[in-house]
């Protein structure tokens, strides 16, 4: 009889204990973070007025702007994206197969490996860009690079994760007839990681369109520069111009990729 | 006889013409590109040079006193950005996704929604900081409000896909025992999403994280700004000190998240967590770690 009675609770006391700790956490550091942050009221009470002005200013827009220099400026930061994604995907196939235990199975390697790609990721493109500005001058060249080394983390991880993932039924066949490494990588491994490298190629290269529009900001090519030089103007009606470019370049790229995604993998 | 020979031993993975073109095509784009982009030898050589300069300043990095200052100051400040912006996020977010899910809110309010959820997505943080520190002025509020702004499009985005994939029956079960519409969301919906949401929000405030310390750049507060300051005045064993920094943060952030993922989803336990046959690896949504 006294089954019935009985309370039931989903957690243990234990596993009580300890989201409660989390979500105390959660709260005390936000508090903390609002009362210690520095805020200057005078600047939120125009908020509005600016905001207003900034739209006045933008209307109408100067299309006459995108001819001139937004166009040119736009297929760079295309081919920034690009070719930042390709030379990514050439220097994350070997980073991340070195990443995967069961291609090598020895684990300081693995352990390398995951450093570099932890690194890569952890810098921020534009910080990226910059390291790369104060090598190779401003310019598109130093932008390609901080597209390819910035992926590079993202890339690798996922890729080295297919790889782990892969089967052992091929790849057995394949040595079991004395197939050389080489060929063991190329017809068992390659051919069952083959659509998620694509499809992890297509998705990077969307977020890379995005990351390549602000490059320019601090000198390393493409759209973001058009937008710099005009903003240092005031020409907010030309700064308007470049984002709807950027706005429409980013949607027409990821409605592209989920329609080939769709389609090939 | 020699030709059944030769037709029973044919490679089994004979050449696709296709597949090759399509190789040759990428790389003449490859080709096409760097001339486009004026990529040359020699100024990859003079880099290189350049390169090494650059390194010999970077080392030893640069953790004086002073400068210790102000990398604290400016990662406090961006951790702040990265909690509140993260806080308002999720907050906004929770109904913004709700709207958007087209299995229970109807059409004339689900397509504003989503509308609203491409704006916010299609945009950098780093130009989204640059219109609000134009509306509110230099500092850390802008940088909250641009991060707010990045966490909105992405969890929302997230967290309407998961309400418009949940198991209908429990919502419908929920409803005929006569329960307002408010308790249908909270017995029927969003247990079946706590889950996944949980998974977004721990990575929205990772990638908040990283965010934060960049926003800086263009005058939105936080370490970002002594960094590019830094930049400027070719203080390079100051950039290492403050990267290192920042890297070691992120590293923290990271493992944080990986626990908080394993108390929620796991229901791990701390005594769980110390012993050791129990090691199972913390869930974590495929594709989404960044």
């Amino acid at each position: 009889m006294q089954g019935i009675n009985r309370e039931w609770r989903r957690f243990t006391p234990e596993q009580r204990i300890i989201r409660f700790a989390f979500y105390f956490i959660a709260v005390a550091a936000l508090v903390m973070s609002a009362r210690h942050i520095e805020f200057i009221p005078e600047f939120l009470y125009d908020a509005p007025a600016q905001i207003k002005d900034f739209f006045v200013r933008m209307w109408p827009m100067d299309p006459t702007f995108y001819a001139k220099s937004v166009h040119a400026a736009l297929i760079e930061t295309l081919n920034i994206a690009t070719l930042g994604t390709i030379l990514c995907m050439v220097i994350a196939l070997p980073v991340g197969a070195l990443a995967a235990n069961n291609l090598v199975p020895f684990k300081p390697i693995n352990y390398l490996a995951k450093l570099i790609l932890v690194s890569s990721r952890s810098v921020n493109s534009l910080v990226w860009a910059l390291l790369f500005i104060a090598v190779f001058g401003p310019g598109a060249l130093a932008g390609t690079l901080a597209i390819a080394f910035r992926s590079i983390g993202f890339v690798g991880k996922l890729f080295g994760e297919a790889l782990e993932e892969a089967q052992r039924g091929p790849i057995e066949a394949l040595t079991a007839v004395g197939a050389p490494k080489s060929s063991v990588f190329i017809k068992g491994y390659w051919p069952q990681v083959k659509p998620a490298f694509w499809s992890i190629a297509l998705f990077r290269w969307d977020i890379n369109v995005r990351e390549s529009a602000v490059l320019g900001l601090v000198g390393a090519g493409g759209i973001g520069m058009a937008m710099d030089s005009a903003m240092n103007l005031f020409r907010w009606d030309q700064v308007a111009v470049v984002l709807l470019t950027i706005f429409v370049v980013v949607i027409v790229a990821e409605l592209g990729v989920s329609a080939i995604r769709k389609r090939v993998i | 006889m020699i030709a059944s020979i030769a037709a029973a031993h044919r490679n089994p993975f004979p050449a696709h013409w296709p597949t090759r073109i399509g190789w040759l095509v990428l790389l003449g784009y490859c080709i096409w590109a760097a001339a486009q982009l004026d990529f040359t030898w020699r100024r990859f050589v003079s880099g290189l040079s350049n390169g090494e300069r650059f390194l010999t300043r970077m080392f030893p990095p640069d953790f004086g006193s002073d400068k210790w200052e102000m990398i604290v100051k400016g990662l406090t400040e961006s951790l702040e950005i990265a909690v509140i912006a993260s806080a308002i996020g999720i907050a906004i977010s929770l109904p913004l996704g709700l709207m958007a899910s087209r299995n229970l809110s109807p059409p004339w309010l689900s397509w504003p929604a989503r509308f609203l959820i491409a704006l916010c997505r299609s945009f950098h943080p780093v130009i989204v900081a640059i219109i609000f520190v134009k509306a509110v002025g230099f500092g850390a509020l802008a940088g909250i409000g641009a991060l707010v702004i990045g966490s909105l499009g992405f969890i929302s985005k997230l967290f309407a896909d998961a309400i418009e994939e949940i198991s209908l029956k429990q919502v419908e079960a929920v409803r005929s025992s006569g329960a307002s519409f408010a308790n249908v969301l909270t017995y029927g919906v969003l247990p079946q999403v706590f889950g996944r949401f949980l998974g977004f929000c721990t990575y929205q405030l990772d990638s908040n994280l990283r965010n934060s310390t960049m926003v800086g750049i263009v005058g939105a507060g936080g370490i970002g700004g002594t960094l590019f300051s830094a930049f400027q005045r070719f203080d390079y064993d100051f950039v290492l000190a403050i990267l290192i920094s920042i890297i070691t943060l992120i590293f923290v952030g990271e493992i944080l998240s990986n626990v908080l993922r394993a108390v929620f989803l796991d229901n791990k336990t701390i005594s769980q967590w110390f012993a050791r046959d129990a090691a199972h690896a913390p869930v974590t949504p495929r594709g989404l770690q960044e």
